[in-house]
């Protein structure tokens, strides 16, 4: 407490000073309020009525409101307020619909003036008119707000609302006549003083109860309303309709709100339930608070600032039984504890940073940014001069890091995912396919991905080799033959790819399958020595049949004859010549060793590819095809965990769903979906809606499936009574019309229905396509220019 | 087959698989004892496949998604309006995401409606358990369920018979961090699934909720209470011919409703203590409920096994001098701004279809009351809103409890106190015996009423002590 601010400060010639103060209440408060000179407040609640002085270093009881023995409810008050120009009057709010008025002039102990007991239910706001003396206002849970003239004994005029409990009532500052009430269905509604009958304006403010509004003290025209949706808004009343122009979501619903005097924009609010903080919002900045009291340890249910014209003092009633004088230099500030940095990457692969102006150090290359891509880019925002408050002190910058336009042109996701086949034809057409598109955009490695795919997993006994177009000439055919391809050039960020080749020493034995990616690139250092330019390169010789066992095949279908198969030429432009090795068996003791040895001439296929890229041979023989495609698995599932590694989870999520069941056991559940995920969002963020439907449809992950199935509810509204239409959406049960016309044929459109937004005139989709055939005008008749895209 | 079979909305499926279907393939279906889904009220009353498209519309939503109408359903089909809502309600609260387990919610189900001895509830909930994949031997008794279902036994017990016990105690106990320890969000699930069974155990009895078709034993195994069908008067007084008394009770409840309404202001006279009195009268009157004995232990074995403290009930409030638990202010924790708040924060969207499913009972009203049309009914529904909150010690400020007594005649407050307090002492009695002349659909509307009051009542006090707990 020794620690915590003293402030002073003068309103002309009125001084108020204290310090971050409370006192504890016998009761838990309902509500506060405080007297026009800034020195006394009144607690109200369930069981205490008290006025309390502000004295210099602690509250001071003054006076006990609750007199006599036998407890009232006239005395369990929901609120209480103290008139702003006769410090002698209160008015309170009992929780059994008595509106009771109190003068604190009289001489008896009992202060209680009048009683007006005309509403029904619960009373939960009173209000005195702010500048006439006699006027007060009540709004109750039964649905009525009264005006009562406290010369009179009953209430002068009855305002019904029309709909549910009246939350709160606010006379307005700037208009002599107008008050605002709050309704529990979400409603707000301007009143005439004068007009009872029918209210001036009526706008939905809030999903639910709105608990709470305050007229700006100063820019008369706001209206700020809080609701437990947990929302604080703005609404400028000066236009025909209201406007909302700001929004600030809190964490709880808001039980009260107070705007801050002398700030424009300055709110205090507290909530209903759960947090028991007071906060100051700037409305402006509606994602931290600007300052915040943590005192209370109950809900706070009364929040008023001391005094009209002085922004620092703040008194609160809280559920805890205390009372509070908070003093803004004491307010905890979120701001500092923030982290005021924000980063964020462009679909582009721009990408953005935001950070306070003072950690980034004035770097000479920065230019503002004038639109040229190429350089990074940087904002600053002005200080507002006239922003006189010394919380708002943040300025923070902005960096654009922008890629290069070749580099960070995605051009090649956005063709590739248009131009993939996920389904619907066998899966080496589609690998073909696909491996061809690849190719196209210069993927090479993907292409390669593609094609080997195919081979692992169509090889398998069923497919012919007419379909294949096969480029290999049957040179002998009473030998083992051999396929190759390439690969070569493999970056070395890339070298895992490496695995998915296969050589013929890998496949043979376990331990060097394990080294696979060590050998290559022990391969790959040996060609690189040999000189890179010369284009054929390295070999794998064929298989000899009696090796099976060292396959670990399944001998119970041994393929009877002996099948080719060489790699698509669409996909692979092969200009080369296959030599034969006829006796290939004896070099296959020293490439079970190390498989680069085997790199002799006379025994190599030897591929030319277009490219520069060289190969690596592959061969297939005839037992080759009774490799279970199991045993690739785990190559496969490593490459596309590559490719997602990568980045390209394109590839990942298109190989996934092409492969379907055969590789899907591979990959756990919660990888693919990530990686459906991430497809599906880049998919969408570059607008390709088509393909990220058909890829929810073709995916196989629950999780991803039911996608497609949320939100598919069309909502109409019937075009005659402008209600919505719950059946059928066709036909309205209110009022018994077919709501959707064909302007051609004049029957009910029950399937698409087009429209023109120009004269909303439309019709089945068929209709109204032929009609355009022969005429430009409306159907209907109406002469209009329709036009439909 | 049976479930299908029971009352489908769909044309084309009742093709295949009603009773008629099974016996003519010569499979053995057993025959219905009784017609109509309710003991209570007659098949005719309750509406039929054809009725309005909306209803309509409304079971088949439900069937489609729950695999069959159940016996609750239909009844409460009489209130289209409400039903969709409840319904929803109960999907999400059972079917939706959720922080429990599919079969713990069941479970959580069969807990609640056991502690009333509703075997119908019991039953329906044990199939749908074992239809999520809950474990048989959980069924043997509470005894083996896993210990943290276990730990929900005493608020269990507290929630449906004396709430106003409930407190952060409670709470604070089942989430301390242990082995067996509940999350806030777990618990607030499990609070508003007991306080749903238990309020719907009430309906169940309050409307004489005959046991579905397909569960086993259901049909005849309904204890036949001391004044069935066959009791005498209770046709004629439901059949509009009723006795002159009948007329005359109701013209009387119209008269005095227009009483009330026009002299509200001369009530001024009545002192603060005579409000009081008045309240606490309405709390400790202890009614006399004719003795049951539809108690058959031996039917009641497999609903037992899940209660233990069997002899816990609800209790009347002590009479002045005795130490008396405070009364609840309605005002101070009300459902619109506290309860919603506190629940919407920690089960998200279920606060908001309890909100819609307080306000469409409490604002349902064809305007009618018996053969009167074009009635205000709201000064009826609130006396009984708040009377049945009254039972469960929560007081409105500004209610004049002296209107109870004008406009709840005393065979009716004894239903509904029976009703929303031991559920499982209703008789065919007691629910023909108030109100002779008015239609069955009213006495449901009733009932609906009785449901959603106990279930907020209970609610409340769940809700408070949980907010206890967070400050």
């Amino acid at each position: 407490m020794e620690k915590m601010a003293r402030v002073t400060t003068a309103l002309g010639g009125n001084t108020l000073s204290g310090r971050t103060m409370f006192c504890h209440l016998d009761a838990p408060a309902n509500a506060i309020s405080v007297c026009r000179d800034a020195a006394q407040v009144v607690v109200a609640g369930r069981n205490i009525f008290k006025i309390y002085s502000i004295e210099e270093e602690q509250f001071v009881e003054k006076l006990n409101l609750r007199v006599g023995r036998k407890p009232s409810l006239n005395f369990s008050c929901a609120d209480v307020v103290w008139h702003q120009m006769d410090e002698n009057l209160l008015a309170t709010a009992a929780t059994n619909g008595v509106v009771v008025t109190w003068n604190l002039g009289k001489p008896s102990r009992n202060k209680q003036d009048q009683l007006f007991t005309e509403h029904k239910r619960t009373v939960n706001k009173v209000c005195f008119h702010p500048t006439e003396v006699y006027m007060l206002l009540s709004g109750s849970q039964d649905g009525y707000m009264k005006c009562f003239d406290l010369r009179k004994k009953d209430s002068v005029s009855t305002f019904s609302g029309q709909s549910e409990s009246v939350r709160d009532v606010q006379f307005s500052i700037r208009d002599y006549f107008t008050f605002a009430a709050t309704f529990e269905n979400g409603n707000v509604q301007l009143w005439d003083i004068r007009r009872p009958d029918r209210y001036e304006r009526m706008f939905t403010a809030h999903n639910g109860p709105v608990f709470c509004c305050d007229w700006h003290l100063e820019d008369r025209g706001w209206l700020a309303t809080g609701g437990r949706d947990k929302m604080v808004k703005v609404w400028d009343m000066n236009t025909t309709r209201a406007k909302e122009i700001y929004c600030v979501q809190t964490i709880a619903s808001v039980a009260r709100v107070k705007w801050r005097p002398e700030c424009k924009h300055h709110i205090a609010t507290c909530s209903m339930m759960v947090d028991h903080n007071i906060y100051v919002w700037d409305v402006r900045r509606p994602f931290i608070p600007s300052a915040m009291f943590e005192e209370h340890k109950d809900v706070t249910t009364g929040i008023v600032w001391r005094h009209l014209h002085d922004p620092y003092f703040l008194l609160s009633g809280s559920k805890d039984s205390t009372l509070y004088q908070h003093i803004f230099k004491d307010a905890s500030q979120p701001i500092d504890r923030a982290n005021p940095e924000g980063l964020c990457y462009s679909l582009y692969g721009d990408l953005a940073f935001a950070a306070k102006e003072s950690l980034i150090s004035s770097d000479s290359n920065r230019k503002p940014y004038i639109g040229d891509r190429r350089h990074p880019i940087f904002f600053k925002r002005k200080l507002d001069p006239t922003e006189q408050f010394e919380y708002i002190s943040s300025s923070s910058a902005l960096s654009v890091f922008e890629t290069d336009v070749e580099s960070g042109s995605m051009d090649w996701f956005v063709h590739t995912a248009k131009q993939y086949a996920l389904a619907g034809r066998p899966l080496a057409e589609l690998c073909d396919h696909n491996a061809k598109v690849a190719k196209g955009l210069d993927r090479n490695q993907v292409a390669q991905t593609w094609t080997m795919l195919r081979i692992i997993y169509s090889s398998l006994g069923t497919v012919s080799s007419a379909n294949l177009n096969h480029s290999m000439g049957k040179g002998s055919a009473a030998l083992p033959l051999m396929n190759s391809f390439n690969l070569k050039d493999i970056p070395s960020g890339l070298g895992s790819e490496s695995r998915l080749d296969r050589s013929k020493g890998e496949s043979r034995t376990e331990n060097i399958l394990m080294d696979s990616s060590s050998t290559l690139i022990n391969n790959e250092d040996n060609e690189e020595t040999e000189g890179s330019d010369v284009p054929a390169d390295y070999l794998l010789g064929d298989v000899e049949a009696d090796e099976d066992d060292l396959y670990m095949m399944d001998h119970e279908n041994p393929h009877a004859e002996e099948q080719e198969y060489s790699l698509p030429q669409e996909a692979f432009p092969l200009r080369h010549e296959i030599v034969d090795n006829p006796s290939a068996l004896d070099h296959l003791q020293d490439k079970a060793d190390s498989p680069h040895v085997s790199g002799n001439e006379a025994e190599t296929v030897s591929l030319t590819p277009v490219e520069s890229f060289s190969l690596i041979s592959i061969s297939h023989s005839l037992y080759e095809n009774r490799l279970p495609s199991d045993f690739f698995s785990p190559i496969v599932r490593d490459t596309l965990l590559f490719y997602a590694e990568q980045g390209d989870v394109q590839t990942a999520v298109s190989v996934l769903i092409v492969l379907g069941e055969r590789i899907r056991k591979e990959i756990d559940e919660q990888t693919q979906e990530h990686w459906y995920t991430s497809y599906i969002d880049l998919l969408q963020r570059f607008q390709l809606w088509n393909i990220s439907n058909e890829v929810i449809k073709l995916s196989t992950c629950r999780a991803i499936n039911c996608l497609n199935q949320a939100s598919t509810t069309l909502h109409v509204n019937c075009s005659n009574c402008k209600r919505p239409m719950s059946n059928r959406g066709w036909i309205c049960d209110r009022c018994r019309q077919c709501a959707s016309m064909c302007a051609v044929c004049h029957h009910v459109v029950k399937g698409l229905f087009v429209w023109c937004q120009g004269c909303s005139h439309g019709g089945h989709l068929q209709h109204i396509m032929k009609w355009l055939e022969t005429s430009s005008h409306c159907p209907a008749g109406c002469g209009h220019l329709c036009e439909y895209t | 087959m049976l479930v299908a079979g029971s009352p489908c909305p769909l044309e084309e499926h009742r093709g295949c698989g009603t009773r008629r279907g099974g016996q003519e393939t010569g499979i053995k279906v057993p025959r219905e004892l009784a017609k109509g889904p309710s003991a209570f009220i007659p098949l005719a009353e309750i509406p039929r496949e054809g009725a309005e498209s909306g209803l309509r519309q409304l079971l088949i939503e439900a069937f489609v998604s729950a695999g069959r109408v159940d016996h609750v359903a239909m009844v409460m089909g009489l209130h289209p309006q409400y039903l969709s809502s409840f319904w929803k309600t109960q999907y999400l609260l059972l079917r939706m995401d959720g922080p429990l387990p599919y079969h713990k919610r069941h479970y959580i189900a069969i807990m609640a409606a056991a502690r009333h001895q509703c075997s119908y509830l019991v039953r329906l909930h044990m199939g749908e358990f074992l239809q999520v994949g809950g474990s048989p031997a959980w069924l043997q008794g509470l005894h083996c369920a896993p210990q943290k279902l276990r730990n929900l036994n005493e608020i269990n017990k507290l929630l449906a018979h004396r709430p106003w016990l409930v407190t952060k105690e409670h709470i604070e106990a089942l989430l301390k961090p242990g082995e067996d320890s509940w999350s806030l969000a777990e618990l607030v699930q499990a609070l508003v699934l007991l306080t749903h069974y238990h309020s719907l155990a009430s309906f169940v009895f309050g409307c004489g909720i005959k046991p579905e078709g397909d569960q086993d034993g259901g049909n005849g195994c309904w204890a036949p209470s001391p004044h069935s069908d066959s009791s005498p008067g209770s046709e004629d007084s439901m059949g509009g011919s009723g006795g002159r008394d009948a007329m005359q009770e109701v013209e009387m409840l119209m008269e005095r409703m227009k009483l009330l309404q026009e002299n509200q202001q001369e009530e001024e006279g009545v002192t603060q203590e005579e409000m009081e009195t008045r309240f606490e009268l309405e709390k400790t009157e202890s009614l006399l409920v004719p003795p049951s004995d539809i108690l058959d232990p031996s039917l009641q074995s497999h609903v037992r096994c899940f209660v233990e403290d069997p002899e816990f009930g609800y209790k009347d409030f002590t009479r002045r001098g005795e130490q008396a638990p405070p009364t609840f202010h309605a005002q101070d924790y009300t459902w619109e701004d506290h309860g919603f708040s506190l629940i919407n924060r920690l089960y998200p969207d279920v606060g908001q279809l309890l909100d819609e499913k307080f306000q469409v009972v409490y604002n349902l009203t064809y305007n009618t009351i018996a053969m009167h049309c074009g009635v205000d009914t709201s000064m009826l529904r609130r006396a009984i809103w708040n009377y049945v909150h009254c039972v469960f010690g929560i007081r409105y400020d500004d209610y004049d409890y002296g209107e109870v007594n004008q406009l709840l005649e005393r065979n009716l407050k004894i239903y509904i106190k029976t009703v929303a307090c031991y559920p499982e002492k209703t008789t065919k009695q007691i629910y023909t015996q108030f109100w002779r002349h008015f239609k069955h659909s009213e006495k449901v509307h009733i009932n609906l009423l009785l449901l959603e009051a106990r279930m907020q009542a209970a609610l409340l006090y769940a809700l408070r002590a949980v907010t206890r707990y967070m400050t």
